[in-house]
């Protein structure tokens, strides 16, 4: 599936996208393996209260089943406006 | 309804003339049409360099439209634009727009609060300020959330 991060979770992570091969079950299980990666993720991915998370571009919440799922971004709280 | 994700400035006489044109025309013809426009402040005291803003392609579209379908369906409104910018602004640039025609101006004025306040959270945008002494990332605030529970 393809990962997409946004402004400072983008920064951190440093890069804007990529593709996972993943058998996570749920938004938790990504966020586990994808920290277990490297710090820059586990720094990214410290405080899942300051993050959001969209599936397939409908926000979500890191409970939700990745079943089906083809695209997941995480990003801060949105300031638009 | 016009929904525009745009980087290119727009014109804010030319734009509100034209939402205006033809909204008291036919059944749910309006009499009242409420712009409100959301410009860059200088919030570093003079030393803002400029905004830049990030969003979401495909997402920030979708999720627009939909917080302005629900606006048009609440307040029964006659015609909705919502115009957002994003890539690098400077103090002072116009960085988005909404509208809103509806019979009388209440529901107009109402209309347009709820654009802003879902716009603010749920539209997915980041602000980031750059400044002499370095650049930040926005944080978004409680109360802007807590605007949302109005609703």
């Amino acid at each position: 599936m393809d990962v997409l991060y946004f402004a400072w979770v983008r920064e951190r992570i440093g890069l804007p996208r990529e593709t996972v091969e993943t058998g996570a079950a749920t938004v938790s299980d990504l966020v586990n393996e994808l920290s277990a990666r490297e710090t820059r993720y586990a720094a990214a991915f410290a405080d899942l209260a300051a993050l959001r998370v969209a599936l397939d571009q409908e926000l979500s919440d890191f409970d939700a089943p990745l079943a089906g799922v083809r695209e997941v971004a995480f990003f801060p709280p949105m300031t638009g406006g | 309804m016009r929904v525009s994700v745009q980087s290119a400035p727009f014109d804010l006489g030319a734009e509100a003339n034209g939402f205006s044109e033809g909204v008291s025309e036919g059944a749910s013809g309006a009499g009242a049409v409420v712009t409100f426009t959301g410009v860059v402040r200088d919030l570093a005291q003079g030393g803002l360099e400029a905004m830049e803003i990030e969003h979401y392609p495909g997402m920030t579209e979708k999720a627009i439209t939909a917080i302005a379908e629900e606006a048009a369906h609440r307040w029964a409104l006659s015609d909705v634009l919502v115009i957002h910018r994003h890539g690098r602004l400077r103090p002072g640039e116009m960085i988005m727009m909404v509208a809103t025609a509806a019979p009388h101006r209440a529901h107009a004025f109402e209309a347009a609060e709820y654009l802003m306040d879902y716009l603010k959270s749920r539209a997915p945008f980041w602000k980031k300020e750059i400044a002499a002494g370095g650049a930040e990332w926005v944080a978004a605030k409680a109360e802007d959330e807590d605007a949302l529970d109005r609703w």
